[in-house]
């Protein structure tokens, strides 16, 4: 029994890139950064494409994004993703929680699917909230904080080993089911050259508002429920300072600081 | 005193013995703190298979408990389980605002609310004040900026809160409890937990950590992680590591800080090997007193740290362990 894995992908600013802004209307300007995609994204992705090399199937991209996204995605489909559905829609410009998951629900509901994987959270909302909203919407098994992910497709089953404070609870639930995974589920790969030629190739389709079914008045910036109304810099630490000499030397340094800061 | 809307909700989490978690008692402080100058009243729900010591407990923090003993909220997944019987609760109020904490069980109750009552979400709060609903602070863009963000005019919605950016205070009278049975079917598929494991390694969560110390890369392995370990027991402090430390297998994933790890404020954070890459910043930069030793003057560490001591992390390591110890 092959498995139908769906990869929820955001494509995020590069935060190794720096160059992150938000534009004048108090959104993140996605145009001022490159984007990649979010990392914690990659880690299911990384168990999905083992998946289906374990058990066979397909792996598929699902992205809401600007229209350049495409080239994001290609990425994900040189990592060995078979293919992408990117969302977008100049209406869901400054979507907030509720628009996000409303788009990428309605995408859902035209897909067919075994398993839909999401990130931890995302590098830009670092909200984490997503996953368990689209599972509560479509009435989907939610199975969170996965360190592991063990389908069962021919009893149509998943378990998952659920990160919990004391150590490991072993989750069960039918198919279809949506899981949100960790970094436990491993590092993941590199594309290779073939797979970004491959990549090239790949398809990746891109559907409106319209094509969801989805009334562009009723998402995006426009219904935002929630609204940026401050933005400053973060207090500045005070200077650094900076000791080289013998270890003795660093390590009375370190005493000192400790000691007139009342910490030891 | 009847409040002019609803209250200020807190969705509390509970710890495996069913008492009270640590980041609940300081969601819940701040919901009392919002509420007084809101003019409204602060309130909390606990969901689980026996509410009773946590709900006591944290009727120490605010005025009204309402404690649903659901047995199924034990052996299956708790928050949608929790969610769903939370929301029944707070259908029948028109609350001011609903506060969960931001980590796992807290964003997976907050997203399983705001999909069954269609609310809106404010994630990841640094800061809470009040103006006529939450006034939210994130932190964005790797700490870079601080944003403030509300939800819209004549809505309510639901926030998650940061640990450790309240410190959690008992109220000056103990709260009311109420026991509420559940009631109705359970519509969400339920997840039903099948097996348990404990981890030896779970000691003190190392969000709770007034004093972390940390290796990175620079380490070398589960040997130089032992020096890191001897530094943070003789500061009595926790042990905790970048991305590259545990993808290399030297120690657990629970211990990991930054993006894809925890996100800590300790009092101090000291560093060893640890280049401070803004994946790594971003979970400890608001640390108190933050000390680099680092044998590159360059890394960026040195940017945002309060002393960095340049030199050969066991040597600096050693000395300084020499140094803690032999202090009177």
């Amino acid at each position: 029994m092959p498995l139908r894995i769906i990869v929820l992908t955001k494509p995020v600013p590069d935060p190794a890139a720096a160059a992150e802004k938000l534009g004048p209307d108090g959104r993140l300007d996605r145009a001022a950064s490159t984007a990649v995609i979010n990392g914690n994204d990659e880690y299911t992705l990384e168990a999905a494409l083992k998946l289906v090399a374990e058990h066979e199937g397909e792996v598929m991209l699902l992205s809401m994004a600007p229209p350049t996204a495409v080239e994001t995605m290609r990425k994900g489909l040189a990592m060995g993703a078979h293919k992408g559905v990117l969302v977008s829609d100049p209406a869901l410009a400054g979507s907030d929680y509720t628009s996000t998951v409303a788009a990428l629900v309605a995408a859902l509901e035209g897909l067919e699917y075994d398993l839909v994987l999401a990130g931890f959270d995302t590098s830009d909302g670092v909200g984490g909230v997503v996953g368990a909203a689209i599972a509560t919407k479509l009435k989907l098994p939610y199975l969170s904080s996965a360190a592991s992910i063990e389908p069962d497709p021919g009893a149509g089953k998943v378990r998952v080993k659920r990160i919990s404070p004391t150590g490991f609870d072993v989750l069960e639930a039918p198919m279809p089911a949506l899981i949100v995974g960790t970094q436990l589920l491993g590092e993941p790969r590199y594309p290779s050259l073939k797979g970004i030629m491959a990549a090239r190739s790949k398809e990746v389709v891109t559907k409106s508002l319209a094509d969801l079914g989805l009334d562009g008045k009723t998402v995006g910036g426009g219904v935002a429920r929630t609204k940026v109304t401050g933005k400053e810099k973060p207090p500045a630490r005070g200077a650094t300072q900076v000791v080289r000499g013998s270890a003795e030397e660093g390590a009375k340094a370190i005493v000192d600081l400790l000691a007139s800061r009342r910490l030891i | 005193m009847a409040a002019s809307k609803g209250a200020i909700w807190v969705i509390a989490e509970t710890n495996a013995d069913g008492s009270l978690a640590k980041s609940s008692t300081e969601v819940a402080t701040l919901a009392r703190t919002l509420a007084a100058v809101a003019k409204s009243d602060a309130a909390g729900i606990v969901v689980a298979a026996d509410p009773k010591a946590a709900a006591n407990e944290l009727a120490g923090y605010v005025g009204r408990v309402v404690a649903i003993a659901e047995p199924k909220a034990d052996g299956h997944a708790w928050a949608q389980v929790a969610a769903q019987r939370a929301a029944a609760i707070l259908a029948s109020d028109s609350p001011a605002a609903v506060l969960t904490g931001a980590g796992p069980d807290g964003r997976d109750v907050a997203g399983t609310l705001a999909a069954l009552l269609d609310r809106p979400v404010l994630v990841n709060a640094t800061a809470v004040a009040w103006d006529g609903g939450p006034s939210v602070e994130m932190s964005v863009f790797g700490g870079k900026l601080v944003t403030t963000s509300t939800f819209s005019d004549g809505e309510w919605g639901i926030v998650t809160v940061r640990p450790n950016v309240v410190t959690a205070e008992k109220g000056g009278s103990a709260g009311k409890v109420e026991s509420a049975k559940p009631d109705g079917e359970l519509e969400l598929p339920l997840v039903p937990v099948v097996d348990r494991t404990e981890e030896s390694a779970a000691a003190l969560p190392i969000e709770e950590a007034r004093v972390i110390v940390a290796g990175g890369r620079g380490v070398g392995g589960e040997d130089g992680f032992k020096l890191v370990q001897d530094i943070a027991d003789a500061l009595g402090g926790a042990v905790g590591a970048t991305r590259a430390a545990v993808d290399s297998g030297w120690i657990p994933y629970a211990q990991q800080i930054g993006q894809t790890g925890k996100i800590v404020k300790p009092q101090l954070y000291l560093a060893l090997g640890i280049s401070g890459a803004i994946q790594h910043k971003v979970g400890m930069q608001t640390a108190g007193t933050i000390i680099g030793i680092n044998r590159d003057p360059d890394a960026p560490i040195a940017e945002f740290a309060d002393l960095v001591v340049v030199g050969d992390l066991f040597e600096v390591g050693k000395a300084l362990l020499d140094a803690l110890r032999s202090r009177p």
